[in-house]
């Protein structure tokens, strides 16, 4: 298992969406709504600590792979991450998503954390700095309309300029 | 040492004339922004207030205000513990993108020794949330009550 005392956070994302910690939590593990809301890709993951990690491609290749770190549904859901389907990405360190889920009144509080054990560059962190927002609001989307949003999805050029930097 | 800057992007299945109207309109302020209802005839440099049940509670001045694309005003907290001295800036940017606005508050701004940046840092997202619900469902999830309980108890750990 990771030690997760090493991985520093970068990038935390908090939104509200009026649903239960249940709804949020069934949201971010069940293939059928990760479909509709990030970016086409289906979660494939075994629901325990210790269990393996996936996003996946609809052709069923491994966009992201990692290692469950904690699985404590519905409050909280953290995974190492590897992006394997990008040119350059597999041999960056393994990053950190923690999902955090807490009842806000009638609502829930959802803070999205990206951590890392490396020094990383800006550019790098534009990746995750761009697509949370827009992952996590047609999450919320999602779960308050029934209707999840279409939203443009590029890797910043940065973000791919950097990766290649690094591999020289 | 830079200044902190804080930004919140979020993604409404709107238009950007919604979107503005609601940033700007007194009524919708009121609805989604907790009993926070703005007025202001959005003229560069005059003023802008947001009042919550007769209290002054954020004041400012219209720095920019280009219809449906950007809205920027000086920023001076009321509310407790705040003295009205202690002024930022917020610029709110709208891009429309396909079937939805994607709307990006910057705050910056703060004096070196100011006490705004962490409020502002818990308070944007949930605004910006219940703004999106707003616009997206005629409801806000987030009601004034429970803010005033939220805010009270954040006060009371600091």
């Amino acid at each position: 298992m990771v030690d997760t005392t090493k991985f520093k956070p970068n990038t935390v994302y908090v939104t509200y969406i009026a649903a239960t910690p249940e709804k949020v939590w069934q949201a971010l593990t069940d293939p059928a709504f990760t479909k509709q809301y990030f970016a086409g890709f289906a979660v494939d993951v075994e629901p325990r600590t210790g269990g393996a990690f996936r996003m996946l491609y609809p052709d069923g290749r491994t966009h992201i792979s990692g290692e469950v770190v904690d699985w404590s549904p519905p409050r909280r859901f953290c995974c190492t991450w590897v992006v394997e389907g990008m040119p350059g990405f597999a041999e960056l360190p393994a990053c950190l998503v923690t999902y955090d889920i807490e009842q806000a009144g009638d609502a829930v509080k959802l803070t999205m954390t990206e951590a890392h054990s490396w020094d990383v560059p800006e550019a790098i962190l534009s990746g995750g700095r761009s697509g949370w927002p827009a992952i996590l609001s047609s999450l919320k989307s999602l779960l308050e309309t029934g209707k999840s949003l279409v939203i443009i999805m590029e890797p910043p050029k940065e973000l791919i300029e950097a990766v290649k930097a690094l591999k020289k | 040492m830079s200044k902190p800057t804080f930004v919140y992007v979020t993604y409404i299945a709107s238009t950007p004339e919604k979107v503005f109207k609601a940033l700007t309109d007194t009524e919708a302020t009121a609805k989604f922004w907790f009993g926070n209802a703005v007025t202001s005839d959005w003229k560069v440099g005059s003023p802008v207030t947001f009042h919550r049940e007769g209290k002054l509670i954020l004041s400012g001045k219209v720095i920019e205000h280009d219809a449906s694309r950007r809205l920027s005003y000086t920023f001076t907290p009321h509310h407790e513990p705040h003295n009205g001295s202690d002024t930022s800036r917020v610029v709110m940017d709208l891009e429309q993108q396909k079937g939805q606005v994607k709307l990006t508050v910057t705050h910056d701004g703060f004096a070196p020794d100011s006490t705004v940046f962490a409020g502002i840092s818990n308070g944007w997202p949930l605004v910006l949330s219940n703004l999106k619900s707003y616009l997206e469902t005629g409801t806000t999830p987030l009601y004034a009550p429970w803010y005033e309980e939220a805010a009270q108890r954040a006060t009371a750990e600091a």
